[in-house]
């Protein structure tokens, strides 16, 4: 107790005499780049999670076929949610002589929760935003019913729905949860719900599908799914983005590897400069442990005060970094008002708590370690400098920092595959720096011709050896993160948006009948250039190796509603270019059979591996086969994609139809209507509006990761200077002799320019070879991407290295020969 | 043995042997010491560089271990304790004046002088440091921060903290190596008024006779041995 008072009473004083302020400094910056960065990719990532919610209209639907008892909307409205209610079901729509089959979606007002409607005055008006729903009387119609309800259908025509006439007011041109899966459903009819009763058309045996839709605050929304979940009739079902769109969900994640992966690539440089500085804060201090236990302090009690003074010190800085943090990521979205603009949601308290909770994983990490250390400093050091204390051992220090970096990497991304990979990446980078910089310190170290700056520069890098081989380690860590940055940004980044071309097809056609397949290719390759027609069988999973699907347990509630729906299967000659085998072998010919390859996630959830037994019911008749090879696929390619894939002659006559996707020019919009017109049972699905939420979720992953960049690149200038520093008093004295003895100051500072230099084009060589694998690494283990190497990176890593080191390391020491040899010598 | 004149040792070396490894073999850097000083009394140990002198304050100050033999204080074994058993026993006990002065640079003046009197748990270490202060002439440089303060001045704080918390043995360690003459003289003046007055006992090391001549007795080392 005693000695936390004494700590914190030298606390105050040190931070007066600014002793403390260098750690302090580290730290705060450390925390600051982490929580600014926490700060933006929370409201970032809320504004991404929020358009993704868009898909289903809200956070969460409770769906059910039977009315969805008014408790449910009470429990929202207790937990201050916002609610909405839909009802839809399929009914036939007449206009005079014309009738056509329409999804009648009755809304109450509000809807939808998440996301907008669009809709035009008529067909040649731009589509534009609505908060309204119709009113009552009204109807809003899908363009595509109105083509089908023949020539002349437009805006201002009468409908009859059931007992009830309604006017068309507008055309509904989008609706967030209009959904993308390759459902047979019929064009949108969008009523008022109070309109519902009148149409006389629910009555007991209906297909009607109710829905609550519920919004709002993340804990209000854990609480109703709680008090809902166990009490669920047996009709009713909670959906939330977990079950949205593969397409989707798939561009969030990746969203949300991008944005982690920043974030903790600042965390760890940040770290790199708390481990110097802490480092520094220990042996600047040795000589006051030493005279403290001289007059008579324990180790116990020099411990507890100095813990004290770290904690007090940590949590100062964290405070302080958390303020700055706050205030950067506000100037930064102010900055960039005209493109994140309002769109963002305000930020929470969680990266304060992170920022907080952090600060003491790094210093415990990084601190802890020399801190214990520095308290073991004999008191016989006030007698003899050279005494110091006995070393932790590198097996607690490397021990340490690993649990550190593994406690910083688990707080930031939450994503054990990343994990596992970074910190293979940092280890085995770590480890290759400090072998490959013991080796290059060494071979430099020989170089020793020249004039005598360049002698005295080189030689200082070979004297200082183990000093010489951490520090290539440290600049080489921070060189390799700001170039895998660099990497990140322009080259995974680039790739990803790249799997997204402008013409990436935004038409699904679904339902395409055998006798149709010929003419609707035809239509396909006459007006949009092409489309291939991908066959698609529906069939049930029965059983896998001969055991009753219905008696399985299955891992994940998602896993179990794979298997309750029908699946789609499909054929294929060769695996399409966005899938991969990663396991087995695909068909050598298509007329094998017996053979399924399975979508490597699918076959997760299902707890599948190859040469397991799949059998399917298909229309009746039963069709088994062995799983001979595991795929991934990239959804968000937009290309029709399926979980399982047969050889043709396996599928052959099962009841089939077709389905493809084609990109249609804004222009060809009517052709459309034409083929729909010439072949009314095929579907056509817009999925324009989902192509567009993938971009702009690519695009603020994009803008989140650069802007990152730069306080990663921030904290990578402080761990040079962190680097730089920790020398200093050394050189101070180094060059008061040189120049008592004769040398200009000139010498002395192209002597340490020569010195900078070398180590910064040790370090970026290692950097560049570092950042190449660990982004090879990332992209064919972690992003599923391709990888192509950039031979540029190892000229910027050698020429920025030499460039960033050398000139931090003259900036930070041409001091040393401006202090006037006397005033330093007297200090020794 | 080195006896002193007067009653009860205070200070008891018995047999103090250090040796320590090196590249050409084991080197033995102190042989064999026995001292006793009795209290009250001012010993200076002379010796050229190396000859041992640091070791030997170390080792009766119980900073270091030795390879063999014994050390008392106020008849309390120093070696048969640990690091934390001999700091504990220090405390409040022994003070220090060395040739660097190791003042805690991010500590003033009157924090130094404070500092053993915290560590000690004593009441009103802040006034006590204030007369300390007072007595060597730095009334008005409490507030001053190492840096701010001249050799002289520097010592004369590390002084004040030495004899603030009353120790019963002061160790010395070159105490005017690092200044000029004139400086030192009024050092040495100021510590032996001081030791003196409190009637403290004082081990001092040095090289300088002159200084050596103040002392009551004077023991010489050469080579690891007490001459």
């Amino acid at each position: 107790m005693r000695s936390v008072v004494f700590g914190l009473r030298q606390v105050g004083r040190e931070l007066k005499s600014g002793e403390v302020r260098v750690l302090a400094a580290a730290l705060a910056l450390a925390v600051a780049a982490m929580t600014a960065v926490g700060f933006f990719t929370d409201r970032i990532g809320r504004a991404v999670e929020l358009r993704s919610a868009e898909v289903l209209a809200a956070d969460l639907v409770l769906r059910s076929n039977r009315p969805i008892d008014t408790s449910r909307d009470a429990l929202a409205g207790e937990l201050g949610l916002d609610t909405a209610r839909t009802s839809s079901f399929p009914s036939v729509v007449l206009a005079g002589d014309n009738s056509a089959l329409a999804d009648i979606e009755a809304v109450s007002p509000g809807y939808p929760l998440r996301g907008q409607l669009k809709t035009s005055a008529s067909m040649d008006a731009e589509s534009g935003i609505t908060d309204a729903v119709p009113d009552p009387g009204e109807a809003w119609a899908d363009p595509r019913l109105l083509a089908r309800l023949g020539e002349g259908a437009d805006v201002g025509m009468v409908l009859e729905v059931g007992r009830i006439r309604l006017r068309v007011t507008r055309l509904l041109d989008y609706r967030p949860d209009q959904g993308l899966g390759f459902v047979e459903f019929a064009p949108t009819l969008m009523i008022n719900l109070s309109d519902v009763e009148a149409t006389g058309l629910i009555v007991p045996g209906s297909r009607v599908s109710y829905r609550l839709l519920v919004a709002g605050e993340p804990d209000a929304l854990d609480t109703f799914r709680k008090r809902v979940e166990p009490v669920l009739g047996p009709s009713e079902r909670l959906r939330d983005l977990e079950d949205a769109q593969p397409q989707i969900r798939s561009s969030v994640e990746r969203a949300g590897r991008f944005i982690g992966l920043a974030s903790v690539v600042s965390a760890l440089i940040a770290a790199v400069a708390v481990a110097m500085a802490a480092r520094r804060f220990a042996s600047r201090r040795m000589t006051t442990v030493a005279l403290m236990k001289c007059v008579g302090a324990t180790r116990g009690f020099v411990l507890g005060a100095t813990l004290t003074q770290l904690a007090v010190v940590g949590l100062l800085a964290a405070l302080a970094g958390i303020a700055v943090g706050y205030l950067a990521q506000e100037g930064l979205v102010r900055l960039l008002s005209a493109m994140v603009g309002d769109q963002l949601p305000p930020p929470t308290l969680a990266p304060a708590v992170s920022g907080l909770v952090l600060s003491g994983l790094v210093l415990a990490g990084f601190a802890l370690v020399p801190v214990i250390e520095l308290c073991r400093t004999p008191p016989g050091r006030v007698l003899r400098r050279d005494l110091l204390p006995a070393s932790a051992g590198p097996l607690v220090l490397y021990g340490a920092a690993a649990a550190g970096v593994v406690g910083l990497l688990w707080w930031q991304i939450r994503d054990a595959d990343l994990l596992g990979w970074l910190l293979a990446g940092t280890v085995g980078a770590a480890a290759a720096l400090v072998a490959s910089g013991w080796l290059l310190v060494r071979l430099a170290s020989r170089l020793r011709g020249g004039g005598t700056a360049w002698r005295y520069g080189l030689a200082n890098v070979g004297r200082r050896g183990r000093e010489s081989i951490a520090q290539v380690a440290a600049f080489g860590i921070g060189l390799m993160v700001l170039i895998l940055l660099t990497l990140v940004r322009s080259g995974l980044l680039d790739q990803w948006r790249a799997t997204l071309p402008e013409d990436a097809p935004n038409r699904f056609l679904i339902n395409i009948q055998p006798d149709e397949a010929d003419p609707v290719q035809n239509f396909l390759a006459e007006h949009f250039g092409g489309g291939t027609l991908v066959p698609l069988v529906r069939a049930r999973l029965v059983s896998v190796n001969g055991r009753d699907v219905a008696d399985m347990e299955f891992p994940s509630p998602r896993a179990a509603r794979l298997v309750d729906r029908e699946a789609n299967l499909s054929w294929a000659v060769e695996p399409s270019p966005d899938n991969r085998i990663i396991a087995g072998q695909w068909w050598d010919s298509p007329k094998a059979t017996g053979q399924v390859s399975v979508e490597e996630e699918f076959a997760r959830d299902l707890g599948l591996s190859l040469g397991d037994t799949l059998s399917f019911d298909v229309a009746g008749s039963r069709l088994s086969a062995e799983i001979t090879s595991l795929r991934t696929v990239q959804w968000d390619s937009f290309n029709p994609n399926f979980f399982m894939v047969f050889p043709p002659a396996a599928l052959e006559g099962y009841p089939r139809t077709y389905i493809s996707s084609v990109h249609v020019e804004r222009a060809d919009r009517g052709q459309v209507l034409e083929l729909v017109r010439q072949h009314p049972s095929v579907t056509v699905i817009d999925i324009e509006a989902a192509l567009d939420q993938v971009r702009s979720i690519m695009d603020q992953a994009s803008l989140a990761v650069q802007y990152v960049f730069l306080f990663a690149l921030g904290a990578g200038v402080l761990v040079m200077l962190a680097v730089v520093q920790s020398t200093r008093e050394e050189r101070l004295y180094e060059s008061a002799m040189l120049r008592t003895l004769g040398a200009k100051r000139s010498v002395v500072l192209a002597g340490v320019a020569v010195e900078f230099s070398a180590l910064g084009v040790l370090s970026g060589l290692l950097a560049a070879a570092g950042a190449t694998a660990v982004a090879w690494i990332l992209a064919t283990r972690v992003f599923n991407l391709e990888f192509s190497p950039d031979p540029w990176v190892w000229l910027a890593g050698t020429l920025g290295g030499m460039v960033l080191v050398g000139g931090a390391g003259v900036l930070a020491t041409r001091s040393v020969v401006t202090h006037a040899p006397v005033n330093v010598l007297k200090r020794y | 043995m080195q006896q002193s004149a007067g009653s009860t040792p205070v200070l008891k070396a018995r047999g103090l042997t250090k040796k320590v490894s090196s590249p050409e073999g084991e080197l033995t850097i102190l042989d064999s010491a026995n001292l006793e000083v009795a209290r009250g009394e001012s010993l200076a140990i002379l010796g050229p560089s190396g000859a041992g002198k640091s070791t030997l304050l170390s080792l009766l100050a119980g900073l270091d271990l030795p390879t063999s033999g014994q050390v008392w204080i106020d008849d309390r074994e120093l070696t048969a304790l640990d690091e934390d058993g001999r700091a504990a026993l220090r405390a409040g006990r022994v003070g220090f004046v060395f040739q660097s002065f190791h003042l805690v640079p991010a500590l003033t003046a009157l924090e130094n002088v404070m500092l053993p009197l915290e560590l000690a748990g004593r009441k009103d270490a802040a006034g006590k440091a204030r007369e300390a202060l007072d007595v060597v002439g730095l009334a008005r440089r409490v507030g001053h921060y190492p840096r701010q303060l001249s050799g002289g001045e520097r010592q004369r704080v590390a002084i004040a903290r030495a004899f603030v918390a009353e120790p019963s043995v002061l160790f010395a360690d070159e105490p005017t190596g690092n200044l000029d003459t004139r400086t030192g003289d009024r050092i040495a003046d100021l510590l032996f008024a001081l030791n003196e007055d409190r009637g403290t006992t004082l081990v001092l090391v040095t090289h300088d006779t002159h200084l050596a001549e103040r002392c009551r007795r004077q023991v010489e080392m050469d080579a690891g041995r007490l001459l």
